[in-house]
């Protein structure tokens, strides 16, 4: 690896580290504020992921989502654009989900079920963020309100249907009737048993392979074909890319379909692999999540499966913390998305200056080198 | 006789920006009540030294006295407070405030406005009647001609207790009537013992304004005249300088069928202005065409709008069987197809992406081509397998496709774009100043290169403010001027005298001498075809 | 005849109440966007401020300890907006994204440590909270035709933070339009190298728009917390800080126009009240969450620029840099 390489590697791994490691110290200043010891939550968070294996099946059950939405969020992000929708595409992208299964006949086999549920995730996933796309790209309406909107019309919608329109028959709870079996994504543990091995059951479902897929369908996308070298020609300077004859606005909407449609696939593992119905509120805190998993794994699906296994493992740890320590919820999972979208996203710098500083000797190649990836 | 203090006096400034050295120990002198020139191409270093001057930078070393006070600028304000005024090239005002509001910006006298818009009011009328600067007050900027908004920052500048005004190339958008305007303008200030600072190219207002003239080249301060004693032949040598011809081999033109056809292109900006005016011109296989010209007249929308990244405000081009113009448009990509390529002038901005690797930035614009894809398949393999066949075809350096964009050398860089827009054998090929910091080996080669595409029966438009460049490269020449061609001429009857003087509108708007060389040159066009 | 009248009265009362936060919220975006700096972080800033507001005047009994709680906590977010985008030059939505979600679970983390009622905040008694203030002589004047329903309903009767919203718009036009800060204030959103050549700091300018901002959000946290509510709960301001940037937007950053635009998508939802359960010829009843989606699709609707264009300041949204 020669010396170019090398400095890179600092900056692309250094920073973000460092960036990583201050959200978790500001963590622990929160913990401490709260009369929790940081140490002891750190435990229970860690023993909650991975101690016991219902645990782990959980663990890497919400890094599913993660690894959705950070997805979604990245391919927005290499266009240039911020894409917050993805609680509604999400939501939303549960509605084709259900209505694919639905519309299909109940005798007919998984093995169509299945893709039909997929492909009406990606419809309706990538439907949702269609318009805010389309008002960005022609309309100039800022991305960032527009798809905080759609979040909250997702929500409304969606409470209208499942209350009115698909509620289950003479129930009173707003949720749909029960998926025929045969739409039902397989859980890992039901596979597992099938092949002699015996584990504990948990939510954890075969999506989880559907979102390794689309992770290297991602990679392969955005770095292996022309229209991802579009797309992030775009995103790194609009004026060469028109100048390559690259069209912009068409980007942008493709971008944000693209974005859309992964969100929509947290509803495969939510609803398709373990609710088995429709239900309210199955999106809650992915697409924000989503976030800080693409700022953290620095908008690489590599990054975004390491970032996503973090975040899992916080969702699930925390779970467990709220559970033992009546002082503390599930929504110190949130603070530290924020502080991770904080520290990675809007101060990715800040120990720049010093890195180049303490580091002097190779510091003209630092700042040649830059940062992002 | 009096002797006159010097309003500015600089000694041995010097300033570098990384590896440029912008000011190389310049010196300066400015009588008080004069008006004083300062003249030189783009890049010799002029505004950089009134940036230091006004306080917008630091000099590295050197010091600055005004008046005969000996300051250190550490921002506007203290300049402003030495008694220094400037009127930017590019305006500093708010375009949605009043004349008024814009001048009183950071002297408004009070934290309540009322009063002292109240008082400016009186001070900008006296000043306005004192010097000849009539504005209406209370019209908002954009709703203000270019001039009037000019005036708005020499009002600004003299609000503020300006003795010296430094003028950032005033008349570069000015209409000639301005321009005579603004004159006015400056004799009733010298008159008022107020000492103004010119920088400019062009000539023929230095001979007619100014007392003094001091010239810059290379960020050197190479000469001091008196404007009386010298001329814009004089000056124009000076400004370009007598460097040795760089010497390209080559044989006759064997110049063929018209491959793109320019007629009354016009391209506006956004704000409606026209940056092209009603431009004319043939290129032919075999040729290569020069345009020459100050940066800044029209160069730039012209290769965007041949390209097809600007759309046409009027006119047509006829390029490789197809025509353009404002309501057909033809997309860059299109264009490509066609067999036209572009090298742009900013290879920063446009020319490759500098976050990405040689190999992407080596893509740019060829993405989609049928050799590299197979199907959906963009193969890194063949991406970099393209980019290394260009890094060879060229000697680019270091050959490495997996380098990211930004730290090759600029001239590295710029080997990289040629060889991306030349090697896939286009018909047309446009380029914007191919060797603009580049060293010197490499400009060889990059001439030779284009010498060679011409000789293989390919177009060239070569766009470029190095006149040796120009001359040497070109087959046929033209200059543009404020948006229109300003002089048109054969490579081999070319000199620099001429072609400066040409570049900075000196000569007469129809001058005979021009009339014949066109009659002369191998077009069977007629003058009134070319709108001479 | 006069129920028509008092139904208009009390939506416009309705409206008046719902409308407060909105536009204190919008004014602070004003400050910020004009000086360049663009707040996504509004709603944050507002659900800090209500949770501070709420804690403190349940702990000190106060609702004014609480204001001044709530002022703290939304400037020290408006500080931080502030050191990740002008101090670091960060990217300016990212930032008021984190701070949105940081202000989201801090609320609750915090709320659950101190209160142990699962997030929210102790019920605020009479005390503690700001209650509708009754205007002189609002019963005895209630006989006069029109003017004194009007007088009595829908002016009178309102907690004093009501009445401090409205009055800070002519507050906020009058600092904007007449006086210095407001014009170099204008003159950073617009054209920052104008303002740099002048003399004058770029960076102070920008700091001191946002801490403006910090302070109108506090205000509208504490009303959301403290007078509007008795407690805090979990995400209370419901979007409300995005909404006040649409009005923002729809408003062209104006004072005035802002609070018409607030007004109206105060008056949608007071309407959306009054409509529950109503019955609509040949339709049926309107789904009560149509009517809630109403004013995010009016947003959305506004921000296309179906009623015209919208022309942001300049230089919004982009750190300033000295070029080379």
């Amino acid at each position: 690896m020669n010396r170019e390489n090398r400095i890179t590697w600092i900056n692309r791994l250094l920073l973000p580290v460092l960036n990583v490691l201050t959200a978790f110290a500001v963590t622990a200043v929160v913990f401490w504020l709260i009369d929790v010891n940081p140490l002891e939550a750190a435990e229970i968070l860690l023993y909650g992921a991975f101690g016991y294996e219902e645990g782990i099946g959980y663990t890497i059950y919400y890094t599913t989502n993660f690894i959705f939405t950070g997805l979604a969020v990245a391919v927005a992000f290499h266009a240039g654009l911020f894409n917050i929708g993805g609680e509604g595409q999400a939501y939303i992208g549960g509605l084709g989900a259900g209505l694919a299964i639905f519309m299909l006949d109940p005798t007919l086999g998984a093995w169509l079920f299945i893709p039909a549920s997929i492909i009406g995730a990606l419809l309706f996933g990538a439907l949702w963020a269609l318009i805010p796309a389309y008002l960005q790209a022609y309309r100039g309406s800022h991305i960032v309100i527009t798809t905080i909107m759609f979040n909250f019309l997702a929500a409304s919608l969606m409470v209208y249907l499942m209350v009115h329109v698909l509620r289950e028959m003479g129930q009173m709870t707003p949720q749909s009737e029960l998926f025929p079996t045969n739409a039902w994504m397989p859980f890992v543990h039901d596979v597992a048993a099938g092949m002699g091995y015996s584990i504990e059951a948990s939510p954890l479902n075969l999506s989880v392979l559907l979102a390794l897929v689309c992770a290297v369908a991602v990679w392969f996308f955005l770095w292996q074909t022309r229209w991802g070298y579009a797309i992030r020609a775009t995103g790194k300077n609009s004026t060469a890319a028109v100048y390559g004859g690259i069209k912009p606005k068409r980007v942008i909407i493709v971008a944000m379909c693209i974005s859309g449609a992964l969100a929509g696939l947290v509803s495969i593992n939510e609803l398709v692999g373990y609710q088995h119905r429709l239900v309210m509120d199955f999106h809650l805190g992915y697409g924000f999540g989503g976030i800080a998993v693409a700022l953290m794994g620095r908008n690489h699906p590599v990054g975004i499966i390491v970032a996503a296994l973090l975040f899992g493992t916080l969702y699930q740890g925390g779970a467990e913390l709220a559970f033992e320590m009546s002082g503390v919820s599930r929504d110190i999972v949130v603070v530290m998305q924020g502080l991770v979208i904080l520290f990675c996203g809007a101060l990715e710098y800040m120990y720049r200056p010093w890195l180049i500083r303490t580091l002097a000797p190779v510091a003209q190649q630092i700042s040649a080198a830059g940062v992002t990836v | 006789m009096t002797m006159k203090k010097f309003a500015i006096e600089l000694t041995d400034i010097d300033k570098r920006f990384g590896a440029v050295h912008a000011n190389n120990k310049v010196c300066l002198q400015v009588t008080e009540g004069n008006i004083h020139g300062i003249i030189g191409e783009n890049g010799a270093g002029k505004s950089t030294l009134m940036s230091i001057l006004y306080g917008f930078y630091q000099a590295d070393a050197g010091q600055i006295n005004v008046l005969g006070n000996t300051y250190i600028f550490t921002d506007s304000h203290h300049a402003i407070a030495a008694g220094i005024g400037m009127v930017h090239q590019h305006f500093m005002l708010v375009e949605n405030f009043t004349v008024l509001e814009n001048v009183i910006l950071g002297s408004e006298g009070g934290a309540l406005l009322a009063d002292g818009l109240a008082a400016a009011r009186k001070e900008l009328t006296r000043l306005g009647e004192e010097y000849g600067l009539k504005v209406n007050l209370d019209a908002t900027i954009d709703t203000l001609s270019v001039g009037l908004q000019q005036r708005v920052e020499i009002l600004k500048a003299l609000y503020k207790g300006a003795k010296i005004l430094i003028l950032d190339e005033p008349t570069g958008v000015l209409t000639p009537q301005e321009t005579e305007e603004l004159f006015r303008i400056f004799a009733a200030l010298k008159q008022q013992g107020v000492t103004i600072m010119l920088i400019t190219h062009k000539l023929r207002e230095i001979m007619s304004i100014t007392d003094q003239v001091s010239v810059m080249r290379g960020g050197q301060m190479v000469a001091h005249r008196n404007t009386c004693d010298t001329d814009r032949e004089e000056l124009a040598e000076l400004m370009v300088g007598r460097k040795v011809l760089l010497h390209v081999d080559k044989g006759p033109a064997n110049v063929r069928a018209p491959l793109m056809t320019v007629k009354r292109l016009t391209v506006a900006d956004n704000q409606g202005v026209e940056r092209l005016k009603g431009v004319s011109f043939e290129l032919r296989a075999g040729e290569v065409l020069g345009v020459a010209g100050v940066s800044g007249n029209g160069q730039t929308e012209l290769l965007e709008a041949l390209s097809g990244i600007t759309p046409l405000t009027s006119g047509s081009v006829q390029v490789l069987g197809m025509e353009m113009d404002a309501k057909h448009p033809l997309s860059p990509d299109i264009l490509r197809e066609l067999g036209l390529a572009h090298v742009p002038e900013d290879r920063h901005r446009m020319g490759l992406i500098t976050e990405f690797s040689a190999s992407e930035s080596a893509l740019l614009g060829y993405h989609t081509d049928a050799s590299i894809n197979s199907g959906l398949w963009l193969s890194k393999a063949k991406v970099d397998a393209n980019c290394e066949q260009l890094m060879q075809a060229f000697d680019v350096r270091p050959a490495d496709p997996h380098l990211k964009s930004a730290n090759f050398s600029g001239g590295n860089q710029q080997k990289l774009i040629l060889a991306r827009e030349m090697e896939r054998n286009p018909e047309v090929l446009l380029i914007g100043q191919p060797t603009r910091g580049v060293d010197i080996g490499a400009i060889e080669f990059i001439h030779q290169r284009i010498i060679a595409m011409r000789d293989a029966g390919k177009a060239v438009l070569l766009v470029s403010v190095e006149l040796e460049e120009i001359m040497s490269v070109s087959d046929r020449i033209i200059v543009l001027c404020d948006g229109a061609i300003s002089g048109r001429i054969n490579a081999e009857d070319a000199d620099e005298r001429t072609l400066g003087m040409m570049m900075a509108n000196a000569l007469d708007p129809i001058d005979p001498l021009q009339a014949m060389n066109d009659a002369k040159s191998s077009s069977n066009r007629t003058a009134q075809e070319l709108d001479l | 005849m006069s129920d028509l009248l008092l139904t208009l009265l009390l939506t416009l009362d309705a409206t008046l109440r719902v409308s407060s936060p909105l536009i204190l919220a919008a004014m602070a975006g004003l400050f910020s966007e004009r000086a360049g700096v663009v707040d996504i972080g509004l709603e944050g800033k507002m659900l800090a401020a209500a949770f501070a507001a709420a804690s403190v005047a349940a702990v000190f009994g106060s609702p004014w300890l609480g204001l001044a709680a709530a002022i703290v906590a939304s400037c020290c977010l408006a500080l931080l907006h502030g050191f990740a985008t002008i101090t670091h030059r960060g990217d300016q939505i990212v930032s008021g994204v984190a701070i949105n979600i940081l202000a989201a679970g801090l609320t609750i983390i915090l709320g659950l440590a101190w209160f142990h009622q699962g997030g929210l905040t102790p019920a605020l008694n009479n005390e503690s909270r700001f209650l509708s203030i009754t205007l002189p002589y609002a019963e005895q004047l209630a006989f006069i035709p029109v003017l004194g329903p009007i007088y009595k309903e829908l002016i009178s009767g309102h907690n004093i933070l009501v009445y401090v919203a409205f009055a800070v718009v002519p507050l906020v036009w009058w600092v904007v339009f007449r006086t210095r800060f407001g014009l170099r204030l204008r003159a950073v959103g617009e054209n920052p190298k104008a303002v740099d050549t002048a003399g004058l700091s770029v960076i102070k300018l920008r700091y001191q728009a946002l801490i403006v901002g910090g302070i109108l959000c506090g205000i509208a946290g504490a009303y959301i917390g403290t007078a509007y509510n008795a407690q805090f709960t979990r995400d209370m301001t419901a979007g409300q800080g995005f909404i006040a940037l649409a009005a923002l937007i729809f408003g062209k950053w104006r004072p005035l126009t802002v609070m018409l635009a607030c007004l109206l998508f105060g008056f949608l939802d007071a309407l959306a009240v009054r409509l529950q359960g109503v019955q609509i010829e040949g339709f049926g009843v309107i789904p009560v969450q149509l009517i809630e989606a109403a004013p995010y699709i009016l947003t959305v609707v506004l921000l296309a620029g179906f009623i015209g264009r919208a022309i942001p300041p300049k230089a919004v949204g982009t750190a300033y840099v000295k070029e080379r």
